[in-house]
């Protein structure tokens, strides 16, 4: 068939889904998933007596009912984009980076620290807490790549390790060394200067400037990851060590590179986090973004776009949680259940095909019983 | 012969891949006291037969019968259970486990009390290595001991599970020449104690040699079943190929000039810290091909590997066009001069998901015109590739696409037009027609020898000794680490190579020791 | 030093066992499971699914007039079934749908926090503490437990530190000295290999990640039913993980993890003994202790530890 057979519309239609097509082709697997997740946390909701769509329909509620609301859960996917690049930028390189946690807290410390022990003007002071917070989330994420590089030690396991000492490491810090003096005697870090602080971009939410740092970071990391040598090597020696090392690109230090820069992403998520919500560092505070980052990456196909989609969704399910719970009576928790559950989609999308198959079989195996039936009832 | 009931049957068997007719209706059928040959290409469908046959894979459809019976081939317990053994190309032994508990792994001897009795397994397999002459230490590990007592380990395998017939998986690329000349007799010893042996392979002296009868195979389909006494290695050559072959390579005589790769004295140990390379010296010109033959693993991967700076080496030095590059980073011995057609080009030529594109600049890629300082040129990028694809013939839709989705010939010329396309002083071609088709290799011997009459020098490294000497003007033979023989390339015959290849012989000097700077 | 000292009592080597028997349950049950192939990673969610469900089986056994120690009986039971089916959903993700073992199990250890805090709000009403339910008590064993200082460390525990203690033999046995473990050690370093001799690789791994399933339910059981009487959320705090290091740390040997756990459990008492004792030294630093000796032992400076060979990848036919 030539084009001038065809009407203009469809013309249009099949211009239109070259560029789209591509885009939406990718789509599907999460989406899907994530449809999948709620359709079965739906019956989990069902089972304790409850309706799924009251409770989805707050769940919407809590997290963009209004200013307050949609504030706070950007304010929620400002970490989540960070940790999740950080994931998905480690997986290029066929790294798994499960530290995203401990850098994430590291950074946050590291931008207290230089938050609350400087006297600077605000021009330097801001940008050198949040630098703290890269450099320190680095050396942490870049520690493991040089064990890894170096050593041959399995980034899972020592990532794992480097978390825990992250934990006990800060835990020490914040009650002792950097402890707050106070009479209330807290276990926790004095307050970071104003100079130090991102400012507030959503009253009444706590939204900071944060978010925007995080949009340009995930341009900047698409850009270095699919227009310049640095991702070219990165994604080279992900995707085979040997022809990479053979080609002159040295594997060893790319792999260090991309633990060091993943790191440093997560590092920068926990530096905002402290700059433009906490403000201090409280013992305990381990608020997960690190781990929901697994998540956030896969589902966002380890691509920067994707990764910042897949935070927002992610921070709709935790910030409507609690509205959940509120107004709908389901317990919050579910949330958890239905982010396990997107990732077992996503990690193996055969689940999702193998349903329907097993369905139809159950459905052919009853219907055949009832044929038998049938038969039997008919013989007698 | 006919009158008696095969041990083993394939009728009408064909097995379908997604995409592929990996067989198209093979019979196949092995008598008693007879070594059955299975000729085919790279690729033709020989290990996927018997993998049917082993009950690796489901057949689409097709029958088998073990002594006249009909049988149907689940899984390998099925075939086990049937006496059909099978030694895999790559050898299916658990490293970390002793020889003796490889060989029980899944028909294990057990005491009263249930657990491993292993005495009685070593008994056991003593008494079968004393039947039919098959000399292994039940005590070893695997990851301890030679290729070639792997290798009776696999056969012992089989016989402890009372094999009634046994399949080798191309046995033979790894030996040296006397090496197979030992399992030779351990195939007749098989075969006379009453176990036919197929043996799978695409080396047709072998087959001349060991076999009673050859079946041929060709892009999956049956070509027939020929009497060694009818054969010949052209016959079976055109059999195999579907057209009449030139096993020469044709080529003038070379012009050596100055010399370009001086390597001298060369010593490398493993990571585990053992000698690989004991004082490797030799020399390649300017308008020659040099090829080293060998069996694979006496130091020619590490050889290439230090040359191109993906190995250290202990002593000794490498020099390109009389400037010492020894221990250089990959990356500068590139820039210097020197491209590299790996021997493995899943392991260390392409990035399987990389577009044709991407994989056309590896290695070029942060020079310009294909980047600027960190920032990728993707009009130069695609221009590059546009052009090597109409040069070289690479069967494509497009620059964009995966390198993954190429046939192996057309995956080959991605890497040679790369490699060439550096316009090299030096060009190493390690196994460059390895599973290509008899098209792709012509094609290829064919650019090989282009690069030589234009003046550079050429190192080739092969297994195929057809190739080696087909290709060389002048052939190095490595054995143990040391290049053991030099002979002129239109004087070496296979015999005497061999005699170089197994250590028997020698015309080189001793080497140094070279712990020196 | 007199501290020092007056610490190092028959208690601290008592509670260091018992600080070291969920480590070495879930130990166990990570060298089946790695054993035969499967990275596992989901031992923290197996380790909190069994700590929830012996508490919940334990308070409605309760609720329903069965005596303390049935009710407890059952909970262990309980403990054990559901950890078998937690392992069983990465037994099926990770084996059956090939996914990446190391994201399946974060998947499993996410879904156990969600799942036991979903049910916690919903069937009590709470969040953070469960009401106290009927637990295990110490059994002293007859005679043995009689024994000077043994006696009172090894012979006056729980059942539960019974059971750990006589599983780490009976594990070696199994692996070491049977058809059985060699065939599941050889389906972890060369699938392919057990394939071609007849075993059913599929079938094994199933089995390994089975067994950590159980052996995970039992260890969290006791860090409810057992050292306690509630359920905590997230009351595993990381036990698994470091389950995982010990596993690691022992060389994926049942011996050598047995005194892994004894290292890090040692580690454990002696920082609360240390507290409790007013001794002011930062016992963050001892908390740390399980993670930096592994990363050395992983960094190869305490002999090399090698995973099993085909550990994380998935098999297909």
């Amino acid at each position: 068939m030539t084009t001038s057979e065809k009407s203009t519309t469809s013309v249009w239609r099949e211009r239109i889904m070259l560029i789209v097509g591509p885009f939406l082709q990718r789509m599907i697997l999460p989406v899907g998933a994530i449809f999948m997740a709620l359709l079965v946390g739906a019956f989990f909701i069902l089972a304790i007596g409850k309706n799924p769509v009251t409770a989805y329909a707050a769940l919407l509620k809590g997290a963009f009912g209004d200013i307050y609301s949609i504030g706070e859960t950007l304010e929620n996917t400002t970490p989540l984009i960070l940790t999740g690049l950080a994931v998905a930028f480690a997986f290029r390189a066929k790294l798994f980076n499960i530290g995203a946690e401990g850098q994430f807290l590291m950074g946050g410390l590291a931008a207290t620290w230089v938050g609350t022990n400087l006297t600077l003007p605000m021009v330097i002071h801001l940008p050198l807490t949040l630098l703290a917070g890269v450099i320190v989330g680095g050396l942490w994420g870049g520690f493991a790549g040089f064990l890894k590089a170096v050593r041959g030690v399995h980034e899972v396991i020592s990532t794992i390790m480097l978390n825990f000492i992250a934990m006990f490491f800060i835990s020490y810090m914040v009650t002792g060394p950097m402890k707050e003096e106070s009479a209330l005697n807290i276990p926790q870090t004095a307050r970071i200067a104003d100079t130090a602080q991102l400012m507030n971009i959503l009253p009444p939410s706590r939204l900071s400037a944060g978010i925007i740092i995080a949009l340009l970071v995930a341009g900047f990391i698409w850009w270095l990851l699919w227009k310049t040598t640095v991702g070219y090597e990165v994604r080279a020696v992900g995707l085979n060590y040997f022809a990479a090392e053979f080609g002159g690109i040295k594997p060893n230090y790319n792999m260090f590179l991309a633990m060091m820069i993943s790191g440093g992403l997560a590092g920068l998520g926990g530096a905002i986090i402290i700059s433009g919500l906490f403000l201090r560092y409280q013992h305990g505070f381990e608020p997960g973004y690190g781990f929901t980052a697994i998540a956030v990456s896969l589902v966002g196909a380890n691509n920067p776009p994707g990764v910042v989609l897949a935070a927002l969704l992610f921070a709709t399910l935790s910030q409507g949680a609690l509205g959940m719970q509120n107004m709908a009576d389901v317990p919050q928790d579910i949330v958890y259940v239905i982010q396990a559950l997107v990732i077992f989609f996503v990690a193996a999308p055969q689940i999702v095909q193998a349903l329907p198959d097993w369905i139809a079989k159950r459905r052919e195996a009853a219907q055949a019983e009832a044929e038998g039936a049938q038969l039997e009832g008919g013989q007698a | 012969m006919n009158k008696k009931t095969p041990v083993i049957e394939m009728r009408d068997m064909t097995k379908v891949f997604p995409g592929v007719i990996a067989n198209d209706h093979i019979n196949l059928a092995v008598y008693e006291g007879e070594v059955l040959g299975l000729l085919g290409e790279n690729g033709a469908g020989k290990s996927v037969l018997m993998s049917v046959l082993y009950g690796l894979y489901p057949p689409t459809e097709g029958e088998i019968f073990v002594r006249g019976k009909q049988v149907d081939i689940t899984e390998p317990k099925v075939a086990i259970e049937h006496g059909i053994g099978m030694v895999h190309q790559h050898f299916m032994l658990v490293p970390p486990f002793t020889v003796a508990e490889n060989i029980i792994l899944g028909s294990e001897p057990r005491t009263g009390a249930g657990t491993l009795d292993i005495a009685k397994a070593a008994e056991d397999i003593k008494a079968l290595s004393e039947k039919y002459n098959l000399e292994v230490d039940p005590y070893a590990k695997i990851e301890d001991i030679s290729v070639g007592m792997a290798q009776r380990v696999e056969i012992l395998k089989t016989m402890y599970r009372g094999a009634q017939v046994l399949i080798l998986d191309e046995p033979t690329a790894v030996l040296t020449p006397q090496e197979i000349k030992g399992l030779f007799k351990i195939m007749r010893n098989l075969t006379e104690s009453g176990v036919p042996v197929i043996f799978i392979s695409h080396k047709l002296k072998e087959l001349m040699e060991i076999c009673d009868r050859v079946t041929v195979i060709r892009r999956g389909k049956m070509i027939g079943t020929i009497g060694i006494e009818d054969a010949s290695p052209q016959v079976l050559a055109s059999m195999m190929v579907g057209r009449d072959v030139v096993l020469e390579v044709d080529k003038e005589a070379g012009h050596p000039k100055e010399v370009t790769l001086d390597v001298k004295n060369i010593h490398a140990v493993d990571q585990n810290g053992l000698p690989v390379l004991n004082g490797v010296s030799f020399q390649v010109r300017a308008g020659e091909i040099v090829g080293i033959a060998g069996v694979a693993g006496n130091g020619q991967s590490e050889l290439i590997e230090v040359i191109t700076g993906l190995h250290k080496a202990k002593s000794g030095a490498v020099q390109l066009m009389g400037e010492t590059i020894t221990n250089h980073s990959a990356k500068q011995i590139i820039h210097g001069g020197i491209a590299t057609i790996p021997e493995d080009r899943h392991h260390r030529g392409l990035i399987l998901d990389f577009s044709i594109a991407d994989n056309g600049v590896l290695g070029s890629h942060d020079q310009p015109p294909f980047a600027r300082w960190i920032r990728r040129n993707f009009d130069a990028i695609k221009d590059y590739a546009d052009e090597f694809i109409q040069e070289f013939d690479v069967r494509t839709p497009n620059q964009e696409a995966l390198v993954r989705n190429l046939s192996g010939g057309n995956q080959q010329k991605v890497i040679i037009a790369r490699e060439i396309g550096r316009e090299p002083n030096l060009l190493i071609a390690a196994q460059p027609t390895r599973g290509v088709d008899v098209g792709a290799i012509e094609f290829i011997h064919k650019r090989i020898i282009e690069q030589r009459d234009a003046g550079k020098a050429v190192l080739v490294i092969s297994n195929e000794l057809d190739e080696v000497m087909g290709l060389s003007d002048r052939i190095l033979v490595m054995f143990h680490g040391e290049i053991v023989g030099e002979i002129p390339g239109e004087e070496a015959t296979e015999d005497e190579l061999g005699l170089y290849m197994a250590g028997a012989k020698r015309n080189t000097p001793p080497s140094q020791g070279g712990e020196t700077k | 030093m007199d501290v020092l000292l007056s610490v190092l009592s028959v208690s601290l080597f008592a509670s260091t066992i018992r600080a070291a028997t969920p480590l070495m349950l879930a130990a166990l049950g990570g060298i089946f499971s790695e054993r035969s192939g499967i990275v596992n990673i989901a031992l923290e969610g197996i380790m909190l699914a069994g700590a929830f469900f012996a508490m919940m089986i334990s308070y409605f056994g309760a609720q329903m007039g069965f005596p303390p120690l049935v009710s407890a009986a059952a909970g262990l039971v309980g403990a054990i079934i559901f950890g078998f089916l937690i392992s069983m959903i990465h037994a099926l993700v990770s084996i059956r749908f090939q996914a990446d073992q190391v994201v399946s199990g974060v998947a499993i250890n996410i879904l156990a926090v969600g799942l036991t805090g979903f049910l916690l709000q919903f069937i009590f009403k709470t969040s953070g503490n469960s009401p106290s339910v009927p637990s295990l008590p110490a059994m002293p064993i007859p005679l043995l437990s009689k024994i000077p200082v043994l006696g009172d460390i090894f012979f006056n525990q729980s059942p539960i530190v019974y059971i750990a203690l006589l599983a780490v033999p009976l594990s070696a046995f199994v692996l070491f000295r049977t058809p059985l473990g060699l065939r599941i050690r050889a389906v972890g370093e060369h699938p392919k290999a057990a394939d071609t001799v007849g075993i059913n690789v599929f079938k094994l791994r199933y089995l390994g990640v089975g067994l950590s399933g159980i052996l995970g339910g039992l260890g969290g059981a006791y860090l409810s039913i057992g050292q306690l009487n509630i359920f905590t959320e997230g009351m595993t705090n990381g036990r698994g993980y470091i389950a995982l290091a010990a596993v690691i740390f022992g060389k994926w040997n049942p011996w050598g993890a047995l005194g892994a756990c004894l290292l890090f459990g040692f580690a454990d008492a002696i920082q609360i003994s240390l507290q409790n004792a007013g001794v002011n030294i930062p016992s963050d630093f001892l908390l740390m202790l399980p993670y930096i000796l592994t990363l050395i032992a992983l960094a190869g400076f305490i002999g090399r530890s090698r995973p099993p060979a085909a550990a994380g990848a998935p098999y297909e036919k």
